[in-house]
């Protein structure tokens, strides 16, 4: 497989709430470039969000530390590696489960990695307890050819 | 966040902002419960006209409210969902608790706007 990418970049900020909107804000400017709808930004933008708040609220608790994220561009392909150094997941199959959470006094509605599975063509959680969370994600946008094929059948599927 | 209680019909509505994520929710869900438990409103309306973003703590908020609300005798509604919410709304399942109205209520400016009894301090 060749490993080589055709763009990317790197970021790592601090865990404060606050950074979750640059961070979403700062993958959907960098993805912009690959043309994507409206719809495919927003979902990228909603899975980033998801992927940091959980580092900042589960991996950290409120305390301070470093979410590095990276994302990364091969063609219409879109990778995005979000990881901290937090206190790890202890069950990650468990987690995945839809309105599971650990944090229910915090509302949290136990919907991250849902979302992110829906949002994302691939979703991977590597978690090392006392170490730290990875979540790799990968994403294709549709050409302008597919987009107009997408069109194309909406507008006959219509009539 | 702006939010307005119609006396008339006991509803309070909120007024969502644009982005509504953990930070964001974290900030306005004390004022929420303050206006609710000041109201103790029939109806309770999230209007979100204006929202453009919405990750799973507006999930968590809403359904934090519709907790609330439910103890208090009041019931949550939601209007004008935009294209980014609707699709986390479906996703989650909460549309089958937290039904959707086909229009907000009108709001009258000067009559609808919560007078200031007293500033709270808000975090």
């Amino acid at each position: 497989m060749n490993n080589t990418y055709d763009n990317e970049m790197k970021i790592e900020f601090l865990s404060k709430s606050n950074n979750e909107a640059f961070a979403r804000i700062a993958v959907a400017a960098f993805v912009a470039q690959l043309d994507p709808t409206l719809e495919e930004i927003a979902d990228i933008k909603t899975a980033v969000s998801e992927a940091v708040t959980n580092s900042i609220i589960h991996g950290y608790e409120e305390r301070q530390g470093i979410v590095k994220l990276i994302c990364k561009i091969r063609e219409k392909e879109v990778f995005i590696e979000i990881s901290d150094s937090g206190k790890g997941i202890e069950n990650v199959e468990m987690a995945k489960q839809p309105l599971y959470t650990t944090k229910a006094n915090l509302e949290r509605s136990g919907m991250g990695f849902t979302i992110m599975e829906s949002f994302m063509d691939d979703v991977e959680v590597e978690s090392v307890l006392g170490l730290g969370t990875k979540v790799t994600m990968r994403r294709k946008i549709k050409s302008n050819s597919q987009k107009e094929e997408f069109a194309v059948a909406t507008i006959r599927g219509e009539e | 966040m702006e939010s307005f209680y119609k006396k008339d019909d006991k509803q309070l509505i909120f007024k969502m902002d644009e982005e509504i994520d953990e930070c964001t929710a974290q900030k306005i869900r004390r004022k929420l419960d303050n206006e609710i438990e000041r109201y103790m409103p029939k109806e309770i309306i999230f209007d979100f006209n204006n929202v453009s973003f919405m990750d799973s703590a507006g999930i968590g908020l809403i359904i934090g409210r519709y907790k609330l609300a439910n103890m208090l005798g009041g019931k949550v509604q939601v209007a004008n969902m935009t294209t980014p919410v609707r699709k986390i709304f479906e996703m989650s399942g909460i549309q089958r608790i937290i039904p959707e109205r086909k229009d907000c209520p009108k709001i009258r400016e000067k009559k609808d706007r919560p007078q200031i009894i007293k500033e709270v301090q808000y975090e």
